[in-house]
């Protein structure tokens, strides 16, 4: 047993100009791992349902958007705060070679798992140049 | 770096503490990072709830337990299985072991307790014994 502890990763607002209820947006932590078939990501979203959640995938960039449902237990008031709520939202710029009608998207216990395969037609197409 | 001569003449020591501050990385305002999980704590007159951000956490995994006012909430964070050749882009996420005691303001009873788990987001209710809830004193006209 070690005496390392673990601290909370840092929750950091997204680069999104500011809401108009004041309301917070974080940006979701996230893993990338490639394989052959294409790439996985995984990304942090506690309290947000399956159907909350909005992907978009236009001219490479991916956008990935998550509406939190406040937990705030009934009649009770916040005596100590350690972590704060708001929406996700993250964006990235992805290579060209996926099919967007094959993206598979999956949310368990706040986490959602993006898998993109990549596009059968992907094969580099060579360019032969011609001596004049 | 450029130092302004003067900000403020009614205070002299403005300067030396505007420098102080850019050497001094620990100064209050730096808050450190809370111990995973991080907690919010809600109070009411009929319970106390602890609410926590557990993404990936599978509730069978989860841990809870209340010994006297000391409610023990720990737990595991799986890794996800990587299959082999796979190359990472990215890793920002956390995995393994973690623990975190929270002291109640009363003794809790084991069967006042409650937990539920929505969507990576643990919320334990605790009730308040009888003899902890707040009491409305009457005033007699003298």
């Amino acid at each position: 047993m070690t005496n390392d502890v673990t601290h909370t990763a840092d929750k950091t607002p997204a680069e999104t100009p500011e809401t108009t209820t004041g309301r917070r947006i974080y940006r979701p932590l996230t893993d990338i791992v490639e394989t052959a078939d294409g790439v996985t990501l995984t990304l942090e979203m506690p309290g947000v349902a399956a159907e909350d959640v909005d992907i978009t995938l236009e001219k490479r960039v991916l956008t990935i958007k998550g509406k939190v449902h406040a937990t705030q237990p009934e009649k009770l008031q916040l005596a100590y705060s350690e972590y704060g709520e708001g929406d996700f939202e993250r964006a990235f710029t992805m290579s060209d070679d996926f099919d967007p009608d094959k993206i598979g998207a999956q949310v368990s216990n706040g986490v959602l798992t993006l898998t993109l395969p990549r596009a059968a037609e992907a094969q580099p197409k060579k360019i032969t140049v011609t001596a004049s | 770096m450029l130092y302004p001569t003067y900000t403020r003449r009614s205070d002299p020591f403005a300067l030396m503490r505007s420098m102080l501050r850019d050497f001094d990385g620990t100064s209050p305002g730096r808050v450190t990072q809370p111990v995973f999980p991080a907690v919010n704590v809600w109070q009411g007159d009929e319970a106390v709830a602890i609410t926590a951000e557990l993404p990936g956490v599978d509730p069978a995994d989860i841990d809870i337990s209340v010994k006297e006012n000391v409610l023990t909430l720990s737990g595991e964070r799986k890794a996800p299985e990587i299959p082999e050749g796979a190359r990472w882009h990215r890793n920002e996420r956390g995995f393994g072991k973690f623990a975190r005691s929270v002291r109640l303001p009363f003794v809790a009873a084991e069967d006042k307790v409650e937990a539920r788990m929505t969507n990576g987001v643990i919320r334990i209710v605790i009730g308040r014994p009888e003899e902890d809830k707040p009491r409305r004193i009457e005033i007699k006209a003298a």
